[in-house]
């Protein structure tokens, strides 16, 4: 059976967990003090999402760089792709907090979006 | 001389939650003078997610966080002053301000709010000899370059320190297509939190290296390379341990130091530990009606307790203008004492009768302990015993009092903070 080590980020206690893995099928996790550790490292293995955040280029707007983010947590896989995707842009002001920057980044069905008004 | 009731010096996070609780708690003359030119702070360069868990139960980015507050502060029609630097506060809390359109300004105070924030530690933090090439940034320095100016400053990058900037930026410049090589720790823990471990280095395979420091660092243009070392228990480099990385940049990420010119130069008492004002209970500083909070007045992580705390700030600094002359003075102080793993207190001393309901004794530990126990004596008798599986310098503590409590106490002359072994 494979295992795969983890440090849970549910709190500071940050628990060393150990995933034991039956193919793609969770075995079992054990090193968690609380049922978020469990939660926590079945996500990680079978599915690890993040929100992404990065910065876009705005024209006459206040500020020179508009900060954007996935509107949701996008497969950890396709980061590099997502960050990829933002390369180059230019967007014109005003820009909006929630404003849709790129929409289905990537292919996620996930927009990217404005996190600051310029 | 122009008057207000509050003037708020900065207008990041604390100085914003100031100003809004002021104003719920009745005051009309508010005026926050920022240096920056637009409101939020650090917040508008930390553009990652991970802030407001707390207060909103969602997490934001900095610029989205800021934006709420801003947006209260334009609602209640608080009057700011971007572009304008607070070049000095005297005792008697007259404060010279400076911009391009009005010149130097000298406006008087009736309170005062110290929200400055705070500034990176840099001297010191490189502790080598030689030269000092192009291409060495502090982490925030680099987070300003890349989230404010689109600058990448480098593209093989090596850090020292792994405060929660330095491994922010390592995911960063990761992002823009840099090769961040190794994050080298002196001390044998991290000092930042473990979610920006796991998701900014180990998401990206970059190794972190405790115990480990720079010891040499090569080019004289620009940097070539440097030599990182392993160090013993007293910090100093283990012969045999170098091992040599090639890189153009090399980022410091060695804390942050709260940035108190201004309350230096009006006296007021300064805490060797925090590096911030000494406070007692309403978060007031040594000189009367001068409040602090956030950063200023010791470093914080989160962003949400930045804000509870110039709540409470804001509050008190009202309080103290419409009590005005007949504010009750006198009282007893009880004497807050850290030892035995607590590094400090903030406040330091609590007037019970001057205390809200409610008090939010906020400290820092100096070491990571497992399995212990955050206890405080009221005097001599243990009053408050808290289980911790583990506490860290890198996460705030904190413990509850209530004035109801304390007033069980009437001689009571010392708190003492401490953690105990389960
Ligand atoms: C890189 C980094 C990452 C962080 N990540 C997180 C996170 O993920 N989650 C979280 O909850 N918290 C995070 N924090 C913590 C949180 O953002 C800070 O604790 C908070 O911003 C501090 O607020 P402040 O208002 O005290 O200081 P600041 O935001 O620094 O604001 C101080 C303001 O005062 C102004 N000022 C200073 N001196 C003067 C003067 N003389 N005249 C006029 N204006 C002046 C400055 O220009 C500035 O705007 C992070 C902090 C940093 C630095
Ligand atoms: S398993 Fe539970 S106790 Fe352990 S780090 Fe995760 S959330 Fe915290």
């Amino acid at each position: 059976m494979e295992k795969r080590e983890l440090i849970c980020i549910g709190c500071p206690m940050g628990c060393p967990l150990t995933v034991e893995m039956n193919g793609t099928e969770v075995a079992s996790v054990t090193g968690n003090t609380c049922p978020r550790g469990d939660a926590y490292a079945k996500k990680e293995v079978t599915n690890p999402t993040r929100i992404v955040t990065s910065t876009v280029m705005v024209e006459g707007g206040s500020v020179d760089m508009v900060s954007v983010k996935t509107k949701e947590d996008i497969p950890k896989g396709k980061i590099f792709e997502c960050v990829k995707a933002l390369k180059g842009i230019k967007v014109k002001a005003p820009i909006h907090i929630g404003d849709v920057i790129v929409s289905n980044v990537a292919e996620t069905g996930v927009d990217i979006i404005a996190t600051k008004n310029a | 001389m122009k008057t207000y009731d509050i003037v708020i010096i900065g207008g990041g996070p604390a100085g914003l939650a100031a100003a809004v609780s002021a104003r719920k708690s009745g005051i009309e003359s508010i005026l926050i003078v920022e240096r920056d030119k637009e409101l939020g702070g650090i917040l508008n360069q930390c553009i990652h997610n991970g802030f407001g868990l707390h207060t909103f139960k969602e997490e934001l980015t900095g610029p989205e966080y800021a934006a709420r507050f801003i947006e209260q502060v334009k609602e209640l029609d608080i009057e700011y002053k971007l572009n304008t630097m607070v070049m000095d506060i005297s005792h008697e809390k007259v404060v010279t301000i400076m911009n391009r359109t009005d010149g130097m300004v000298e406006i008087q105070a009736k309170a005062v709010i110290l929200a400055m924030g705070c500034r990176e530690r840099s001297r010191g933090a490189l502790n080598i000899p030689g030269y000092r090439p192009a291409g060495i940034f502090s982490a925030g320095t680099a987070q300003r370059l890349v989230n404010m100016e689109g600058y990448l400053p480098g593209r093989k990058v090596v850090i020292l320190g792994s405060g929660d900037i330095g491994l922010i930026m390592a995911r960063r410049m990761t992002f823009e297509g840099a090769k961040v090589q190794v994050v080298a720790e002196l001390m044998p823990f991290s000092g930042g939190l473990k979610r920006n471990i796991v998701q900014c280095l180990d998401d990206y395979d970059i190794p972190l290296k405790l115990s480990h420091t720079v010891v040499d660092i090569r080019g004289k243009q620009r940097v070539e390379g440097v030599t990182i070392a392993e160090v013993d228990n007293h910090g100093k480099p283990i012969p045999g341990t170098e091992e040599d990385y090639d890189c153009d940049t090399l980022l410091l990420s060695c804390g942050l130091i709260p940035e108190n010119e201004l309350s230096n130069g009006m006296g007021v008492d300064m805490n060797r530990v925090t590096s911030g004002p000494n406070v007692n209970e309403s978060l007031e500083t040594s000189i009367d009606g001068v409040f602090a909070c956030g950063n200023v007045l010791h470093v914080h992580d989160l962003v949400d307790f930045v804000s509870e705390e110039a709540t409470t700030a804001g509050k008190n600094a009202a309080k103290y203008v419409k009590d005005g002359e007949g504010r009750a003075e006198g009282g007893r102080d009880i004497v807050l004492n850290p030892i035995e793993g607590v590094r400090y207190t903030v406040p330091g001393t609590i007037n019970v009768d001057r205390m809200d309901d409610n008090l939010t004794v906020r400290f820092r530990v100096g070491g990571v302990y497992k399995n212990v126990y955050v206890s405080a004596y009221f005097d001599d008798e243990r009053v408050i015993h808290k289980k911790r599986p583990v506490v860290a310098p890198g996460e705030m503590e904190d413990i509850k009092l209530t004035k109801a409590k304390l007033q069980e106490y009437p001689d009571l002359k010392t708190i003492t903070i401490k953690i105990e072994e389960a």
